[in-house]
């Protein structure tokens, strides 16, 4: 079951990994962030399934952590856009959207 | 009885690994930013739900399981907060082009 539960572990991170391919591919500023959270919500998984693998209950901590870092850094990218972008003006403005037009 | 545990924890684990993996597929193939903030929130959430599930009879205690409930709960909580305030910069930015819409804006204005 360990074993098993590491393995899936393991495939999810991957899976994540091939998620940041979309943070190499496009310009958006919006669609990098998303590809950040994502990378959050799969560590979240990958740190319950360690939890139960290893069969420490402190790894759940980190994993109730690591969700409330990864809402905040999300707060703190709206919290910045509402600021930095409007004072760079539209030219600023132009990669933040991710419409492949 | 601790099979059948066993199975259920493997199954969910699966479902949930699966569901991962459409949700990545579709942050990478989507069109549009506001597209790809659905994959994120729906899919990857159903995702962590199921292995939420699955590892709860896993549990060594039940304080670790209502731990793992609560992160789940934290979880969905933050990820709808998220895709709305995704949302809302890819909206103002695709319309207006000067920074997000403030809070008191009508919302859906995205066409000119």
């Amino acid at each position: 079951m360990a074993d098993l539960l590491f393995a899936a572990g393991a495939v999810l991170l991957v899976v994540a990994a091939l998620g940041l391919v979309a943070l190499w591919r496009t310009r958006a500023v919006a669609d990098q962030m998303l590809a950040v959270q994502l990378l959050g919500s799969a560590g979240v998984a990958v740190l319950l399934m360690l939890a139960v693998a290893a069969g420490d209950g402190s790894i759940l901590d980190v994993a109730l952590l690591l969700a409330l870092l990864a809402a905040f850094a999300a707060a703190a990218f709206r919290a910045c856009g509402s600021t930095v972008f409007r004072a760079r003006g539209t030219a600023g403005d132009a990669p933040f959207t991710g419409d492949q037009s | 009885m601790s099979g059948l545990a066993d199975l259920f924890t493997l199954a969910c684990v699966g479902v949930g690994v699966a569901f991962f993996a459409a949700g990545t597929v579709g942050l990478l193939r989507l069109p549009d930013t506001l597209t790809r903030i659905h994959a994120l929130a729906k899919a990857d959430n159903v995702g962590l739900a199921f292995i939420a599930l699955g590892l709860l009879p896993q549990a060594a205690s039940v304080l670790d399981g209502a731990k793992m409930v609560a992160v789940w709960l934290l979880a969905q909580l933050a990820s709808g907060a998220v895709a709305q305030v995704m949302g809302q910069m890819a909206n103002a930015a695709a319309s207006g082009g000067a920074g997000p819409a403030p809070a008191d804006a009508p919302g859906g204005g995205g066409a000119p």
